[in-house]
């Protein structure tokens, strides 16, 4: 059993005992890392001499009694998206592969202040672009339950390492589907929470309005509590929400009894895989005998989400990532002629094929004479969807369905189709455009491959979504199984 | 040849830079001149993963810009993305406003040659200003300072409803006095806080079409932005004259040259992709905020000049002057504070304070004459301690050390002689040395009688009471 198997509270209470301390933690990870990384190649970079310094600086504190964070001396690994001063950050692309950031994300200062401790930087899909991590520049992450499949994306590295034990907890980012899926395909709790509780200030944008920052852990209590430190309005993010944090922890009570569950049929429908409907099914049939009611509703709009989405997305990202041009940080061409050449070669060598695809389709979609017809189209249809989830929130307290169609697929398997790469978010991105919280809990295998239960709620009570994950959680063995590795 | 043949149709579009303390999406300082780079973090550098919050201070700024000109001012107001690569925008894009901005349909009133027209302003926007880059080396490499990136500016977009480049000179003398009165800018085009853009066209008189357009830009002051619409009216009428076509482009003003050169032709035009920045908020702008700003907002030129001829009896023309100026008018009206005597203040500013200011290329804050200064002096000259020729070199005095005329003429023992035995002898003695001028008197020259009194002055080193001095001089001849 690896010390990672512990979830928060008997962590700390094991600190508190003295029977651990937090450089045993920090050792812990390093030495996952060391045995495992080759395989998974979760981590761009490790940032072991600063754990280390403060893993040791956090026991100082234990032994003084001074008081401690919500998730202290806890290893954490963060996605390379978000940046930490001083701490090498790429988005898994060369064109940042020399990148040090002068300043940190508002998450990571949380985390500093609830004294986690950063392990070191995850892979992901360069700039978060894509679905199966395969898009990394330097190297693609392996699924911990079967190094020949892909851990999903484009938070790969986030889940990956946790399934591997590599963190105690990691922070992944979701923009249509980035923390669900992955979470899904490794077996791990993956919480994107609504648009605007997480601070985005340090997160390398991708589509602004769609981008959350969320945490991935082995179990619903964890999520909870590193919901809690990460959450909460921020002066720096004109679009963080000015609301009341709750407390997480305290609405898991086990209690589903009469929730209301609405169950999509376009969920269950065509495209997604037989064993994973079968195992939702169950998973509602639990939920169910806890005394959940679950209905089947109608999400009409969901077939032109990913439309919707690659085209909002990608607009976004043609601007987001124009500042990336080769001259005040990144990575610059050499003996070059003209500023364009610059901007040019720059781009060219420094951007892989889904970002140079993906900035490609939003330039078009915004460009003069096809705005109408792209971007504003899909902004209209983005309202629609919308106010799908809004109906039938009127009557239900979650929406519960697959958070993917398929389980993990093969590595390579879909490199040259990217619109079946696509359609792998279909059932992750309706909820991205609608803004609302969800999660992705295991919920059981699929030949042999973990699936995961997607609970979405209302906006801003990820209360409901984390009570309704846990109570499921606390009734079956799913999160409690790990990969052999 | 004649630009007379035709119609001239002008559009200006100005950027005010607004005088905020912090730039409008970071905490970065705005003053000008810092070295370099200084007064930059990541967020106006754009760095990944920054974020803009929005200055309050700026859209209110705007707001009172916007109210000044007339403009309506929306419920909701947003921002947009302008899509373009260069070394001065440094996320490639520039936060702007597309298709809600602060204020619309406005209008001021301009004056030229006595007659008053309304220009109409269509928008007026808000947004980030870009870096500035110097060219060295003869184009070998471009330096970029960033400090200017992100200060707030206003673009103000006129209606195409001037008609001369005349008109286009004073669209932006009222422009920036209005700025200036609303207190939102430094409105200083050589430090750049002031920038046009023109578009112009011209048609024969008569035809409904507008005629293609150039886009002049690099005009650098006041007097650059009239003479290179001259230029260019002159050019554009040359090449309609003898039957070419004005091909529609970009160009530059060269101030050492004399004219326009083109820059860039339609088809190397921008398409900037505007749209709404995801990074922020809608800004929702009560009833209750309009009426907050609004009261913000002082008398503004066109009715201070009405006071001034209605309350003051100035001639329209010298109010019109004065008022072009907030600095100059509060002056006026300091002055006012110690003398009755407007017209006469009214005089010393169009006359000896603006030869003054004009002749040296300078502007009122930089030289140390108060209004006080100029209202006490007449006060000395109503009381006869000084004489209208004396009270010339105590407002020189006042300009270049800004000390009070009492003091002045003390300090220099210019006070007038009025005292009828000291003149005398004086008149006594220049009668006895010009025995000349004497005789051309008696002989009916009436012109003699200036030579001597001006003699009296010279003797007394300019300080005997003129009027005096002439009454003495007649009774002494005439005697």
């Amino acid at each position: 059993m690896s010390l990672f198997d512990y979830k928060l509270t008997e962590i700390h209470n094991k600190l508190h005992d003295k029977e651990l301390s937090v450089s045993d933690l920090v050792d812990e990870a390093f030495r996952k890392i060391g045995e495992r990384d080759e395989k998974v190649q979760a981590y761009i970079t490790l940032n072991e001499e600063g754990a280390r310094t403060q893993g040791k600086k956090l026991d100082d504190k234990l032994v003084s009694g001074e008081e401690r964070g919500l998730l202290f001396g806890l290893p954490a690994g963060i996605k390379d998206n978000i940046v930490t001063e001083g701490l090498r950050t790429t988005c898994a692309s060369q064109f940042l592969s020399n990148f040090n950031p002068v300043y940190d994300a508002t998450v990571v200062s949380k985390l500093r202040a609830a004294d986690a401790v950063t392990i070191g930087k995850l892979n992901m899909d360069e700039f978060a672009m894509g679905g199966s991590n395969e898009n990394s520049s330097f190297y693609p992450v392996r699924n911990p339950w079967n190094l020949e499949r892909v851990p999903g994306g484009s938070s790969g590295g986030s889940a990956a390492a946790v399934a591997a034990g590599e963190a105690f907890f990691t922070l992944g980012s979701d923009t249509g589907g980035s923390i669900r899926q992955p979470a899904s395909y490794c077996g791990v709790v993956g919480l994107k929470p609504t648009y605007g509780l997480v601070s985005r200030f340090g997160l390398v944008a991708f589509a602004s309005s769609l981008d959350q920052i969320g945490p991935l852990t082995k179990n619903v209590e964890d999520s909870a509590y590193v919901l809690q430190a990460i959450a909460g309005y921020d002066g720096m993010d004109s679009t963080s929400a000015k609301v009341e944090i709750p407390d997480y922890v305290s609405a898991l009570n086990g209690d589903v009894s009469g929730l209301r569950i609405a169950v999509p049929k376009e969920y269950l429908g065509e495209g997604v895989d037989a064993g994973v409907k079968e195992t939702v099914l169950s998973a509602l049939k639990v939920l169910e005998s806890l005394g959940a009611v679950w209905e089947e509703v109608s999400l009409p709009h969901t077939e032109y989400a990913v439309a919707t989405y690659y085209l909002l997305a990608s607009s976004e990202a043609s601007s987001n990532l124009a500042r990336f041009d080769g001259v005040r940080y990144g990575q610059r061409v050499d003996h070059i002629g003209s500023l364009l050449d610059l901007y040019h070669e720059s781009r060219t060598q420094g951007f892989g094929d889904e970002v140079k695809r993906r900035i490609m389709l939003g330039t078009y979609a915004l460009s003069s004479g096809y705005y109408d017809a792209y971007y504003l189209k899909a902004q209209k249809v983005r309202t629609l969807i919308k106010r799908d989830f809004d109906q039938v929130f009127e009557k239900y307290d979650v929406i519960i369905g697959p958070t993917a169609p398929t389980t993990a697929f093969k590595l390579g398997a879909q490199v040259d189709d990217p619109l079946t790469m696509y359609l792998n978010d279909i059932l992750t991105i309706p909820v991205s455009l609608a803004g609302v919280p969800a999660i992705s809990v295991p919920c059981g295998f699929a030949d042999g491959m973990p699936v995961g239960l997607q609970i979405i709620g209302k906006a801003f009570d990820e209360s409901t979504v984390l009570r309704t994950a846990h109570a499921y959680e606390q009734n079956t063995d799913h999160h409690k199984r790990r990969p052999e590795l | 040849m004649s630009t007379s043949n035709y119609e001239t149709v002008i559009g200006l579009e100005v950027h005010v830079e607004l005088h905020t303390q912090s730039k409008i999406f970071c905490g970065c300082s705005t003053s000008f001149g810092a070295p370099p780079n200084t007064h930059t973090c990541p967020i106006c550098l754009g760095h990944p993963g920054v974020l803009p919050v929005l200055n309050r201070q700026a859209v209110e700024y705007a707001m009172k810009a916007a109210m000044a000109l007339n403009c309506t001012i929306g419920d909701i107001s947003k921002f947009d993305r302008k899509n373009y690569f260069y070394p001065d925008s440094p996320k490639a894009y520039q936060i702007s406003q597309y298709d809600q901005p602060i204020g619309l349909n406005g209008w001021i009133d301009i004056e030229v040659n006595g007659e008053t027209k309304r220009i109409g302003i269509t928008r007026l926007h808000l947004e980030e200003d870009a870096g500035k880059l110097t060219h060295v080396d003869g184009g070998y490499a471009s330096l970029v300072d960033f400090n200017r990136v992100g200060t707030p500016l206003v673009e103000i977009v006129s209606e195409p409803e001037i008609s001369s480049p005349e008109e286009a000179k004073a669209y932006l003398e009222k422009m920036r006095a209005i700025m200036q009165y609303c207190d939102v800018s430094d409105v200083k085009m050589e430090e750049g806080s002031l920038r046009c853009d023109a578009n112009i066209s011209l048609r024969p008189h008569g035809q409904k079409e507008l005629g293609t357009k150039a886009e002049l830009k690099n005009m650098n002051s006041f007097r650059g932005v009239q003479r290179g619409l001259e230029y260019e009216q002159y050019r554009q009428a040359e090449i309609l004259d003898e039957g070419g076509v004005i091909v529609q482009e970009t160009r530059r003003w060269d101030e050492a040259q004399g004219k326009t050169l083109s820059m860039r032709g339609k088809e190397e035009a921008h398409d900037y992709r505007y749209f709404p920045d995801p990074d922020l908020v809608r800004v929702h702008i009560s009833d209750e905020w309009k009426e907050a700003v609004r009261s913000t907002i002082p008398e503004l030129p066109d009715a201070r000049k009405a006071r001034y001829a209605a309350e003051y009896g100035l001639p329209d023309y010298d109010a019109g002057v004065i008022t072009s100026s907030k600095a100059m008018a509060d002056f006026f009206e300091d002055s006012l504070k110690y003398t009755q005597d407007a017209k006469s203040v009214s005089n010393w500013i169009m006359g000896e304070l603006m030869g003054y200011l004009n002749a040296n290329n300078l502007e009122l804050p930089q030289v140390k004459i108060t209004g006080q200064g100029l209202g006490e002096m007449i006060g000395l000259i109503e009381k006869g301690t000084i004489s209208t020729k004396i009270a010339k070199t105590v407002f020189k005095a006042m300009l270049d050390s800004g000390k009070l005329p009492q003091q002045i003429v003390e300090e220099q023992g210019l006070v007038q002689i009025s005292d009828e035995g000291a003149i005398k002898s004086i008149v006594e003695q220049v009668v006895a040395n010009n025995p000349q001028s004497v005789e051309d008197y008696k002989a009916g020259k009436q012109k003699a009688i200036g030579f001597l009194v001006g003699q009296v002055m010279k003797e007394s080193k300019g300080k005997a009471n003129p009027a005096l001095a002439n009454k003495l001089l007649v009774d002494v001849l005439n005697s």
